[in-house]
């Protein structure tokens, strides 16, 4: 078995009947890095001393008859999760010399269940951007056509995966940021529940919305991870303490009698003919497999994106409010007093977009403009919210496109940012509801990925997952390669 | 300050220099027109908030309804790592971080 | 046409909560530690970090608002103060806004006249203290210590009901106690647990609508509140009569000069966009919650001063310097359950000898060299006869210094009264002997002489004569 084309379950399966070591695979995975690695810019900070260490020890668990599925599985972290003694950057200026002094919790659950850590991945600057061109660190690339980007903020996951230089990777969601990029890069993007997965030590974006998830191969690996990512945590506020089922387990739930509602506000104007086809296809085939189909309407659903592009501005203003130059990060030259240490290290920490939603975020919660602008979009989220909890109670899952179109070319949307706004048009009602959502492969078009999108009401990952699972059973969308990196 | 002629909203200079100073921003010369035009645009895709039927409706600010704040106990959990956390930091002394003298 | 002002003061009083750890962060609040010693990741504002409620800091928060009377909200909101300010890392303050925990309670104050008035505290609410700042001895940097940073803070709002620099210092003492009796808050303003903003403004007598007000900054001490209120008065009378109007600004008092400052430095009209926190869930408390809180009250000071003006017979102002403190209070009843009954003698003690050497020495009562039970016991010998209360003062003085109890040092230095009266009238009998001239004086109608006599037999006995036996008998031996 080629390691570079194996699923986290099935190098788990390959470990534990010692077919091959943690070492070995992780050496492999390091070395495909070094070859592709640099093409695609899907790394940020690529740490192989701590990988071959992380595996010795997975090793020596297995060798002991420990651990479990995970244990020797190399992965990598999006750079927005604060890793320990390494440099952990979000894509930014700002802290492209941030080695932070803590584990995120993601990151220490994932490392206690034996992964081993490959690297960082490249993303949009503080997770803002549906493309990856607005990282400090320069542009990601498709796998699957360099010209075209891997969507974004967790383009540099997608990008990993999609190539395979790393089995599976973490990504977070504010906006669409998981989906989206596995939409155009051909990967299983799971973004779980609000509070499902602890927040601390994922650098803040836009805190009611944010979300830690995977971006996969398959079903099956996005269970796998989930399982040991998700749960309570006592240092998170919003984190909800719930058990955490064995997502794995619950994985053959047929799919037969499930009630599919199809979104009607979502195949209307915008969407791109083939994208739309493909997803159409999809749909059909869970009928096909026994589900039932349901035209239903989610009338303020068009709204998500003005919504969105209020509430994340106005919590992203003031979560970065932090970034001064003070005891961390970037911080200017010679500044000549504190108002100039203040403006010249944000303006020279800070790329233009992250400017552009600070500055948005603090008109919409200044003084006059509060109760117009932030009071009236949370009110309006909570009109989508109602929209949502009305479908769901004559469906199950909800489905429709995940973007609008497959990925498009590197700076054909870097001109308008409402033009790269609406790419999230699909996504963003899932972020606003906090509910669990997730996007897989489901054709190609022109040679580009398509994905599917499956919403599901709050706490429903199990049925999602089955959901997502029965659909790679009967297709094989998610185990195609990109050419270049079959 | 901003004008309202149906869906097109446009700040001015000085709105975006006076907010680019609310968020402690340097903007360049060149760049200011960049983004009182993009500014603008934004707020006038948001405007279409403005029609929504929001009459006795609350406002959402957490996804997950009937959540409510954990209480910790009040113990003492962190010890003294200002060594390991000042190691980066870019400007310190005597334990301090400095920053330009700020008179009061 | 002359009018008559009306000063108009709102305090806004913050009050370190004394609890272990801080109010969103594990780290100790412990005061004195150095810099930076007691700032986790949470309190510097790292990327990534999250808020969680410490349970103890509602808990006090609570415990005043059921002090006050004022209604505990079944829900309340944490809100982002957003401005940028080196000693606030995050960038923003996380306060409370729109829904504080504590709403529409009011105190008492007994003013020196004995008049009273009932002070609305419009609100009080959780938020987290901001780090300190170094401006000496870093050359042309500030330097930045956020031990501090996180603190719990309760802020507490008065309405504008204060009409005198008096009577706020009347409130602010008695918010002071009544923290320290609930024990929330140490109260120690040099160290900053306890600190007073003041919103002054003037009006003419009879207007409803308030005048422009100033707030004025940096009061830790009751003094200096009342000195900054005073010049700011004068001051905003003297730019209206003057023809101009008041300009609503932040003052800093400066105690050197004992005069009010315009804060240049300072944003104008800062804009600190408030939202709700989006990392905190709101606050819910039930009944059972409250009514947890509520069996932990101690008896307050308005109730305990009544009780000891009623149980102890003193009077309204006597019982409130008693209750000013609890440990005071306590201190004092141990005392007079000690002296036989002598209530108010105990009472003149406590508040004359006991606090004049503990303010001479600087200690707290906790730390008094002379205990309660043995300043009774003194008291007990008062009560019996066996000293004077002159003797009393010369014994209290040595059980301070030597911390022996009454009984050693009377014994030690034979400072018994006489009360023998043929003792008394035997050195009666000598001093009239040896002073003829005086006592044909008095004999002739020269009655202040009377004293004469009396402190020259207590010059003979040592001053030991029981003063009541003396002056019966010297009345009757003067008198021939």
């Amino acid at each position: 078995m080629n390691p570079h084309h194996a699923t986290v379950a099935e190098i788990g399966r390959a470990l534990r009947a010692r077919r091959y070591s943690s070492v070995e695979v992780t050496r492999w995975f390091l070395d495909r890095i070094a070859e592709a690695g640099k093409a695609l810019n899907a790394f940020v900070t690529v740490t192989g001393e701590r990988a071959l260490a992380d595996a010795a020890r997975a090793d020596a668990t297995i060798a002991g008859g420990e651990g479990g599925p995970l244990t020797g599985v190399p992965l990598a972290h999006k750079d927005i999760f604060c890793t320990d003694g390494i440099l952990t950057s979000c894509g930014s200026r700002m802290l492209a010399n941030f080695v932070a002094p803590y584990d995120a919790t993601v990151v220490t659950r994932l490392a206690a269940a034996g992964m081993v850590l490959l690297g960082k991945t490249n993303m949009d600057e503080f997770a803002m951007g549906s493309s990856n061109e607005t990282s400090h660190f320069g542009p990601v690339r498709n796998p699957w056509d360099g010209t075209r980007v891997p969507g974004g903020s967790s383009g540099g996951s997608a990008a990993a995966v999609a190539a395979r230089l790393a089995p599976v990777a973490t990504g977070t969601d504010t906006g669409g940021s998981i989906r989206q990029p596995a939409a155009l890069t051909g990967l299983t993007g799971f973004k779980p529940t609000y509070g499902r997965v602890s927040r601390f030590g994922m650098i803040a974006f836009a805190s009611s919305l944010d979300q830690a998830g995977v971006l996969a191969q398959s079903a099956e690996d996005a269970a796998l991870v989930l399982a040991a990512m998700a749960g309570f945590d006592a240092r998170d506020s919003t984190s909800v303490d719930a058990p955490v089922p064995d997502y794995a387990a619950g994985l053959e739930r047929p799919v037969k009698g499930l009630r599919i509602g199809i979104i009607r506000e979502f195949f209307g104007e915008g969407l791109e003919a083939g994208t739309g086809a493909a997803v159409r296809a999809a749909i059909d085939g869970f009928r096909a497999m026994g589900a039932t189909l349901v035209d239903v309407s989610l009338p303020q659903l068009p709204l998500s994106v003005p919504t969105y592009y209020v509430v994340a501005p106005a919590e992203c203003s003031s979560n970065l409010s932090r970034y001064d130059g003070v005891r961390f990060g970037h911080r200017c030259r010679d500044p000549r007093d504190l108002l100039d240490l203040y403006r010249r290290t944000r303006g020279e920490g800070f790329g233009a977009e992250v400017k552009r939603r600070i500055m948005t975020g603090t008109y919409v919660l200044s003084a006059g403009y509060y109760d117009a602008y932030y009071l009236k979009a949370q009110k309006v989220r909570s009109l989508i919210n109602e929209d949502f909890r009305r479908a769901f109670a004559a469906v199950d899952v909800l489905m429709g496109p995940t973007t609008p179109t497959p990925a498009f070319a590197i700076g054909a949307k870097t001109g308008d940012p409402i033009t790269m706004y609406l790419n999230d048009i699909y996504t963003i009602g899932a972020n606003l509801a906090g509910l669990p959502a997730v996007s897989v492969p489901c054709g190609l078009v022109e040679g580009l990925p398509v994905g599917l999108q499956i919403i599901g009401p709050h706490f429903s990952e199990e049925r999602l997952l089955a959901a997502a699972h029965a659909w790679q059973c009967e297709t094989d969308w998610h185990r195609r390669l990109p050419p270049l990196y079959a | 300050m901003f004008s309202r002629t149906g869906a097109i909203v446009t700040l001015t200079r000085r709105d975006v220099e006076s907010i680019a100073h609310l968020a402690r921003l340097e903007i360049s010369e060149a760049e200011l027109p960049v983004y009182v035009q993009s500014l603008s645009a934004i707020l006038a895709f948001v405007e279409q908030l403005a029609s929504a039927p929001t009459e006795g409706v609350e406002p959402m600010a957490h996804p997950l309804a009937g959540q409510v704040q954990r209480l910790r106990e009040d113990q003492v959990t962190e010890s003294d790592r200002h060594d390991r956390y000042q190691a980066n930091a870019p400007a310190v002394e005597a334990g301090h971080y400095l920053v330009p003298r700020v008179i009061e | 046409m002359a009018f008559e002002w009306q000063t108009v003061i709102g305090l806004e009083i913050h009050a370190q909560l004394a609890t272990r750890s801080k109010i969103f962060s594990g780290s100790s609040t412990a005061y004195g530690a150095p810099a930076n010693a007691q700032a986790d990741l949470v309190d510097l504002g790292y990327p990534g970090v999250l808020p969680v409620l410490n349970r103890e800091a509602v808990r006090m928060a609570v415990r005043f608002g059921l002090a006050i009377g004022a209604t505990i909200a079944r829900r309340s909101v944490f809100a982002r103060k957003n401005y940028f300010y080196p000693d606030l890392p995050k960038g923003y303050q996380i306060s409370q806004y729109e829904r504080p925990i504590v709403e529409d309670g009011a105190v008492e104050i007994v003013l020196e006249d004995g008049a009273k008035r009932r002070i609305g505290v419009t609100r009080a609410h959780l938020e987290e203290d901001a780090g300190k700042s170094l401006h000496e001895g870093l050359g042309r940097m500030s330097g930045i210590d956020l031990n501090r940073a996180g603190t719990p803070l309760l802020e507490i709002v008065s309405e504008p009901d204060l009409r005198s620099a008096r009577e706020a210092i009347a409130y602010m003492k008695k918010i002071h106690t009544l923290v320290r009796y609930l024990e929330i808050c140490d109260g120690n303003m040099q160290e900053g647990s306890f600190r007073c903003d003041a919103n002054v403004s003037v009006r003419h007598q009879g207007r409803h609508e308030f005048g422009t007000r100033c707030e004025i900054k940096n009061l830790n001490s009751f003094r200096f509140v009342e000195r900054a209120i005073n010049f700011e008065v004068e001051r905003q009378i003297g730019v209206i009569e003057g023809g101009g109007s008041v300009v609503q600004e932040t003052r800093l008092y400066d105690p050197d000069r004992h005069e009010t400052r315009s804060m240049r430095s300072k944003e104008e009209a800062n804009d600190y966009r408030y939202f709700p926190d989006p990392d905190l869930l709101p606050l819910a408390l039930d009944d059972a919650f409250v009514e947890s809180v509520r069996a932990t009250l101690p008896e307050l000071p308005d109730a305990k001063a009544a009780r000891f003006a009623r149980e102890h017979g003193l009077s309204a102002y006597d019982a409130g310097v008693l209750t000013a403190a609890r440990e005071l209070a306590a201190f004092y009843e141990e005392v007079a359950a000690g002296a036989g009954g002598e209530s108010k003698l105990a009472a003149n003690w406590v508040m004359g000898e006991l606090s004049g050497f503990l303010n001479r020495d600087g200690i707290e009562i906790g730390d008094s060299p002379v205990s309660a039970a043995s300043l009774a016991g003194l008291l007990r010998r008062i009560q019996d006869g066996t000293i004077s209360g002159k003797i009393a003062k010369e014994v209290f003085e040595a059980m301070w210094s030597a911390r022996l109890e009454a009984d050693a040092i009377i014994d030690a230095r034979g400072l018994r009264q006489i009360t023998d009266p043929a003792a008394i009238e035997r050195a009666v009998r000598e001093v009239m002997a040896a002073n003829p001239a005086q006592l044909a004086d008095y004999r002739a109608g020269k009655d202040k002489l009377f004293g004469f006599f009396v402190g020259q037999v207590m010059k003979a006995t040592g001053g030991k004569a029981n003063p009541a036996q003396l002056n019966e008998l010297l009345r009757r031996m003067l008198a021939g």
